[in-house]
């Protein structure tokens, strides 16, 4: 096995700040607001870093789709542990409609010239909430897949997977190589400290092109709109139950 | 009942300010909501209903409905004054009939305003200067001494809707925060940059009201407290006077400009002004942490310990201190088993080559002073579960007796004095059965006494108040100050007066009556 470990990084709007639609509903607004890496993208660099700190995989590799910005991640990750990072790149215009599909068939084209024995990834991105890039690039691959991973052992040939599901912890065993994808318990991602950022700008960093991999970004899907959940109202306060009753049913609740 | 005043509310100033207030941010702006008012007159300061006997000094305000008319009662007091204002009759008992009933769970003040911007602070400043209404900042409401209290009703200027981090400069390490930006949030904002900011106190506070209250954390002793780490403050005076510290836009590492106003500011407690955007200093995220933990015979041995660790100059970050009493609760609460006597936790930060030496050197210095049980880890995990002890002390000593409220107290001595204090608190203790085990920052000398007590017997109450009393006044004595971190808000300020004397105080005063001549910057704190 080749002991190498994609990870896929995803830029996105920082988690605490407060998302604003654009007046035209087109999307959200991105310009001059704070971004970073995925927090499930760095569960999932963290997991790869100490898989290779216990000697357990060789390198780490950290990819990212997208425009030039996302360079800032895959530093990130490079900051965080990676060994050196391919930056797929991808114009504005066609980010805007860069989805899971597209994503996946990259990473599966990749994972196959990279000799890639495990692809991990967050199990979703906060800003689509798609949780399906994981699944399809293992389908794509035809490789097992372990998501929702809440523990992670990788052992000869193969890997233990604990996985949080409804009805509480499934734990697998997936023969490798494989797709994982990193639920919210599987680690705490370090820090980037300055001495390894400062490091971390000598990694090296490959610039591909989706069509180099035989990918077409064309999608099937159009974004029609985007609304704001609806305003929450105040509540009313009643004297009696009778005044409840009658506030019901003047809701058409009852 | 003894009444000194009876004089009606002045009830038209406040509608008028009220209108606009709601002119000025809008509806949602400003609240008279009572619950929105109670939540903004509290913080997590034992100053509450069950604990209220514990204030010995205090001047109050307040009102109540006789016939649906409100009077403002008001009296000046040196002594402790106990009432019950459950039912629309106020009951106050004065200490000649020493009679103890439980107080009203905190002072809303009359309205809370959520100002924008440092425009809209100014100008709901004005309007409050103009009516003579007292403001009283609001951060996060987390403090410990009181501070948030609107003694005199009044205006709460919640800061919260500022809340965002405003410049980041990351080669000359520092950036600039709005109020609502609290110290978790910033280090979470930085956390790309390998910087972060290391003042720690135990709650997720505002880093503007930390600088209000000159709050300081566990690694204080390597990273310094607000005092060290606030480059420059934008503060709005009772007039709705802008005025920038050090200048505006200003962050030079040092300065030798005119006099230092930013740390007059810093510790001021919201009674000098309002704290509208900090710019502090920040500090590069450690490359490697260790963490240890080590037992000793007495205080004495571990202070000891402490000591010869700052003079050999290991550059620790973390020393912590657990006396026998809290090691006892936290191995009960945690299912530990350290030993039980006085336990020193310990933290290096740094590179990995320097890290080897720290520990090396630490552990030479402890079990030369009668140090054993030395243990070390440098991965995440067992490093937390070494620090978990610490980390949950409050919640195990809360344990120790359930359905119990706590207290900390907050005294800082020289370090030499610190075995002594220690040593004559601790048998003040148990002289007077009182729960209260220890844990302190012990290289600054600084440590707490969390106070487990039953709020609904007054006696203990009245005991732990007297012991309160009689710790500050030891450290005191011992050349040290009677809050270390906390600050001074409401119950501390006859303590003040002790501390500083006439001749510092009569300088805070002159202060004062300058910045804010009409006493409506959060009336009946500090001074």
């Amino acid at each position: 096995m080749s002991g190498r470990v994609l990870v896929g990084v995803k830029r996105v709007i920082d988690y605490a700040v407060k998302i604003r639609v654009k007046p035209d509903h087109s999307g959200v607004v991105t310009e001059g607001v704070k971004h970073s890496m995925n927090p499930f993208c760095e569960i999932a660099v963290e997991e790869a870093v100490k898989m290779k700190e216990k000697k357990l995989i060789k390198e780490v590799v950290a990819v990212s789709c997208g425009p030039q910005q996302v360079q800032e991640t895959i530093r990130t990750a490079l900051a965080m542990g990676a060994d050196r990072g391919i930056h797929v790149e991808v114009s504005a215009k066609e980010y805007e409609s860069l989805g899971p599909l597209q994503v996946s068939k990259i990473l599966a084209a990749l994972a196959k010239k990279e000799e890639a024995q495990l692809i991990i990834l967050g199990k979703q991105a906060i800003d689509g909430d798609c949780n399906q890039t994981g699944q399809m690039t293992a389908a794509l691959l035809d490789w097992p897949q372990g998501t929702f991973a809440s523990e992670v052992t990788l052992e000869a040939g193969h890997v233990k997977v604990v996985r949080e599901i409804d009805g509480g912890l499934e734990t697998i065993k997936i023969n490798t190589p494989a797709v994982l994808t990193a639920d919210l318990r599987l680690n705490t991602p370090r820090y980037a400290t300055l001495p390894n950022i400062m490091k971390a700008k000598k990694k090296k960093i490959a610039n591909v092109k989706p069509a180099d991999l035989g990918v077409e970004l064309a999608s099937k899907l159009q974004v029609l709109r985007v609304d704001e959940p609806p305003q929450r109202e105040a509540g009313v306060k009643v004297e009696s139950v009778d005044d409840l009753v009658g506030k019901l049913k003047e809701a058409g609740r009852i | 009942m003894h009444c000194v005043a009876l004089i009606p509310v002045q009830n038209g100033g406040l509608k008028k300010a009220i209108s606009a207030f709601t002119s000025l941010c809008g509806e949602d702006g400003v609240s008279t909501g009572e619950t929105v008012r109670e939540q903004h007159g509290r913080d997590e300061s034992v100053h509450r209903s069950d604990f209220q006997n514990i204030l010995a000094y205090f001047s109050i305000a307040f009102t109540y409905r006789c016939s649906g008319v409100p009077h403002t009662f008001m009296f000046e007091t040196s002594s402790l004054h106990y009432f019950d204002n459950r039912t629309i009759n106020m009951y106050v008992y004065t200490k000649c009939t020493k009679k103890t009933v439980l107080l009203y769970r905190c002072r809303p003040p009359d309205v809370v305003v959520f100002p924008r911007c440092v425009e809209e602070v100014s100008a709901l400043a004005k309007i409050c200067y103009r009516h003579n209404l007292p403001i009283i900042p609001f951060g996060t409401g987390t403090g410990l001494e009181g501070g948030v209290g609107a003694l005199k009703g009044g205006v709460c200027f919640s800061l919260r809707k500022m809340d965002q981090v405003l410049d980041v400069h990351q080669e000359d390490f520092d950036v600039t925060v709005e109020p609502g930006v609290t110290r978790k949030a910033l280090n979470s904002y930085l956390r790309d940059t390998g910087l972060w900011f290391p003042v720690d106190p135990g709650a997720d506070a505002s880093l503007c009201g930390m600088a209000a209250t000159s709050a300081s954390g566990t690694n204080a002793v390597h990273y310094g407290t607000m005092r060290e780490n606030v480059l420059n403050l934008e503060v709005v005076l009772a007039d709705g006077s802008v005025v920038h510290t050090a200048g505006k836009g200003r962050r030079p590492r040092k300065s030798a400009a005119g006099y230092n106003l930013t740390n007059l500011f810093v510790g001021s407690e919201g009674t000098l002004g309002i704290i509208t955007k900090a710019t502090l200093r920040l500090y590069g995220i450690p490359e490697a942490v260790v963490s240890a933990v080590c037992s000793f015979p007495s205080v004495q041995a571990a202070v000891d310990s402490t000591v010869h660790v700052l003079q050999a100059g290991v550059p620790i970050a973390r020393i912590e201190f657990l006396d026998d009493v809290m090691v006892d609760a936290c191995n009960k609460f945690n299912s530990l088993s350290y030993p039980v006597t006085p336990t020193l936790f310990l933290e290096f930060h740094g590179t990995e080559d320097s890290l080897d030496e720290q520990v090396r050197t630490t552990e030479e210095i402890t079990s030369a002073n009668g140090g054993a049980d030395f243990q070390w880890a440098r991965d995440e995990g067992t490093r937390a579960r070494l620090w978990k002890a610490r980390h949950d002390a409050w919640y195990a000593a809360l344990a120790l007796r359930p359905g119990c409220k706590a207290y900390a107290t907050d005294v800082c001595v020289p370090l030499s004095r610190l075995p002594h204090i220690i040593v004559e608190t601790k048998e003040d203790l148990i002289q007077n059965g009182l729960t209260g085990p220890i844990a302190g920052h012990v290289g600054d000398g600084n440590f707490h006494c969390i106070m487990v007590l039953d709020p609904d017997d007054s006696d203990e109450v009245q005991r732990v108040h007297q012991f309160t009393e009689r710790l500050a006044r030891r450290a005191l004595a011992l050349e040290g100050t009677c809050t270390g971190e906390h600050g001074v808000g409401l119950g501390k300020r006859a303590l003040l007066r002790e501390e500083m004397g006439p001749g510092a105080m009569g300088v805070m005063q002159s202060l004062k009556e300058s910045l804010d001549p009409k006493n409506l910057m959060n009336p009946g704190k500090v001074l």
